[in-house]
């Protein structure tokens, strides 16, 4: 009789592992494969799939419209859109050239504004010393801007220009009647000594509204111009003490309201006057009278 | 000669690399049980500065990351009967053994208790070229041994240098540096049975690991068991498993006779299932719970359901007393211990100084054996349990895993064997390469 409670079994399985499963134990043991299977294999299949998806033109595109569409929908929103150009620090006629030279078509995202470029092209005007450029709140392009400021008027043998005390050119203009405020200079290479024709102006002051102008001469040296023709010739070294010299005989001995055309300084142990033809003559003739120095 | 230990270099060669990889399997290969051990070495067995060596008697070099045990199958008397069967075993053993480490392992050293093992006394002495003994004299006195012709299919599994003597001085562990003039050593050499060692390596070689040594299971269990005066002065350990009871002698703290006797627990087992009638693993059931081999008085009275699976309520119902079960034992036991007696006296164990007898092993169980033994045996006899090492589950520390343990150990800190020697120099192949590299180092 067999007991009830003895159920037909199979007999008892062996324990032990199949070559195949033992081979597994053995390798997931491993510390390489294990490294691989935890990091190298998530890798290898994110790279994958995420590649074999990206290697689709359509997809491509569609993502890169995405990318573009939500750029300019942020760039375009009102905080960031500029409408307006507030020039500060320049005269109308600089505003005017300013505005000319900075073509942007209002309203325009400030993302799409290049300050430094925007500067640059500012700068490049030539009564424009400093400028800078920042965008307000409120969508307004701030352009602040040092004009130069001229002191001298220069004639060249094209144009009459104004000149800053730098030597920069600032404007032209058409008669020396528009600026008469300002000093005159002329002569090559006069507008690189703005500052000896400045010094030799000042010096000049007591001679008042005789002086004409000043004279660069073969780009060393300087003349003052006087009215009535008279020039003062200077030395290259030292020209505003010989200027001084000048001006001193002048207040002790009136030479330049005499009768005479030049006077030259530039060797200054021997200061030497030129006179006009009607007092030489009238010397010589003073000199050829019997009387005289009786 | 040289040709011969290749294997054996080889293994020793695999044994460095598991070394400094840190990380070794033990495997026992028993006719009842498979057992699997990982080492892992850490390499904290330096002896402290003031020479102390501190717990565990400087055996804390390593630790036991992995254990398990398996019924063993394709085992009789200590060797390998069924290699697929022995095979899936050892795998089983193995796997659950890695799965406790969580380390995969490359390397196993295996040991195993049958194969016939005989024991030479090898001898052999030589002048000395100079007064100063060199490693190429120990090789050389080392090649001189008179090898007997221990026949064909027999490998040698041992071969252990005992004793040096320098002249008339005899007991020397280590005569390197030491002067004299006649330099003679005694080895102890043990070979087994060929087949079953090939048998053990193709099984390893199956499971896709590499055999990194291979030792006898009597050798081990001495080394485990055996106390350390008690290898000094002399003594036997007698490790009684399933399928075969091995001997050790060791004296000196070598071992110097290595035997084994193909009688063990499974005979006993089998004993009793022929004589109760009753299947096997009953029989083993009841050995393990009433097993004994002294009955007294009250062991008439104690009746034992020795059950049944037939069906037959009569057949199924059946007793026993105890006294009837230790009738059945006793003889085999006795039988297996005379047998024992035999050995030793065979191998001269009552000449040795001390005659301790340590009983080791599943078998030595059995409750009263000690006293048994003391009958057969000699008065010296005590159960021995393998050292503590650590790491070990507290399942895996009773006698039946005194060779796993020794084998452990034994790793750890491995008897220097011939092949562990340098060649003599005039064995090299003249003109050979390594030949001009040696005389280079020796010169130079």
């Amino acid at each position: 009789m067999q007991p009830l409670n003895h159920s037909p079994q199979t007999p008892r399985l062996d324990p032990a592992p199949s070559r195949w499963s033992w081979r597994l134990q053995r390798l997931m043991l491993t510390p390489v494969f294990r490294v691989g299977l935890r990091v190298g294999l998530p890798f290898v299949l994110t790279f994958g799939i995420g590649l074999s998806y990206l290697s689709n033109p359509v997809r491509q595109n569609a993502i890169s419209d995405v990318i573009v569409n939500t750029r300019a929908s942020i760039q375009e929103r009102p905080e960031f859109m500029v409408s307006l150009l507030a020039i500060d620090g320049a005269g109308t006629d600089l505003a005017e050239d300013i505005r000319r030279n900075l073509p942007i078509d209002f309203p325009v995202s400030s993302f799409d504004l290049d300050l430094e470029q925007m500067r640059e092209a500012v700068m490049l005007l030539s009564p424009v010393a400093e400028a800078s450029l920042r965008i307000r709140p409120g969508g307004v392009l701030q352009v602040d801007v040092v004009p130069r400021v001229p002191v001298v008027v220069w004639r060249s043998y094209s144009s009459l220009s104004l000149i800053d005390e730098n030597g920069a050119h600032v404007a032209y203009v058409s008669f020396r009647s528009d600026r008469a405020d300002l000093p005159l200079i002329a002569g090559e290479g006069a507008n690189e000594h703005v500052d000896e024709a400045m010094e030799l102006i000042r010096t000049a002051q007591p001679l008042g509204n005789r002086l004409r102008g000043v004279v660069r001469m073969g780009a060393r040296r300087w003349d003052i111009v006087l009215d009535r023709d008279q020039r003062i010739l200077l030395p290259t070294t030292g020209a505003v003490t010989a200027l001084e010299r000048v001006i001193a005989l002048e207040g002790a001995q009136d030479v330049l309201s005499r009768d005479v055309a030049r006077i030259d300084m530039r060797l200054s142990g021997r200061p030497t006057v030129k006179m006009n033809d009607d007092a030489t003559q009238e010397l010589w003739r003073i000199r050829q009278l019997p009387e005289n120095g009786q | 000669m040289m040709d011969l230990y290749d294997s054996q270099r080889s293994m020793r060669n695999m044994r460095k690399i598991a070394m400094q990889r840190g990380v070794v399997a033990i495997l026992d290969v028993g006719s009842s049980k498979i057992a699997a051990l990982v080492l892992r070495f850490d390499g904290s067995a330096k002896v402290g500065d003031d020479g102390d060596i501190g717990a565990l008697a400087g055996q804390s070099g390593f630790r036991v990351i992995g254990a398990a045990t398996t019924r063993s199958r394709g085992v009789h008397f200590g060797e390998i009967t069924a290699m697929q069967e022995a095979e899936r075993a050892i795998r089983t053993a193995l796997q659950a053994a890695q799965k406790m480490a969580g380390i995969r392992v490359d390397h196993v050293i295996a040991c195993f208790a049958g194969a016939e093992p005989r024991s030479y006394g090898l001898d052999a002495q030589i002048q000395l070229d100079g007064q100063v003994v060199t490693e190429d004299d120990v090789a050389r006195v080392m090649s001189q041994c008179d090898v007997p012709d221990y026949g064909g299919g027999r490998e040698v599994l041992h071969a252990q240098p005992v004793n040096f003597a320098l002249d008339h001085r005899s007991g020397l562990s280590d005569p390197r540096g030491q002067l004299g003039n006649e330099l003679s050593i005694d080895m102890h050499m043990l070979t087994v049975d060929a087949a079953a060692v090939h048998h053990v390596a193709h099984c390893i070689k199956r499971c896709d690991l590499e055999l990194a040594g291979i030792a006898s299971s009597a050798y081990v269990s001495g080394v485990s068991t055996l106390v350390e005066d008690e290898q000094e002065l002399g003594s036997a350990c007698i490790d009684m498993g399933g399928g075969a009871t091995s001997i050790s002698i060791f004296i000196k703290k070598h071992m110097i006779f290595a035997d084994s006797v193909r009688m063990g627990g499974d005979h006993v087992t089998s004993d009793i299932s022929l004589g109760l009638q009753v299947p096997t693993a009953n029989a083993e059931r009841i050995k393990t719970f009433y097993g004994g081999v002294h009955a007294t008085g009250m062991d008439d009275r104690e009746m034992i359901d020795i059950g049944g699976d037939t069906g037959d309520y009569e057949h199924d119902r059946r007793t026993a007393s105890r006294a009837e079960l230790i009738g059945i034992m006793r003889p085999r036991v006795e039988e297996i211990l005379e047998e024992v007696r035999a050995r030793l006296d065979a191998a001269g164990f009552d000449h040795l100084p001390s005659q301790q007898i340590v009983l080791t092993g599943g078998g030595s169980q059995i409750p009263g054996l000690d006293g048994l033994a003391s009958k057969i045996l000699g008065h010296q006899v005590r159960l021995g349990r393998p050292l503590r090492v650590h790491g070990l589950p507290q399942a895996a520390t009773g006698p039946s895993f005194a060779s796993a343990v020794g084998l452990s150990l034994l790793a750890a800190h491995p008897q220097d064997e011939w092949w562990d020697f340098d060649v003599p120099a005039d064995r090299y192949p003249a003109r050979s390469l390594r030949h001009a590299v040696k005389w280079f180092r020796d010169n130079w």
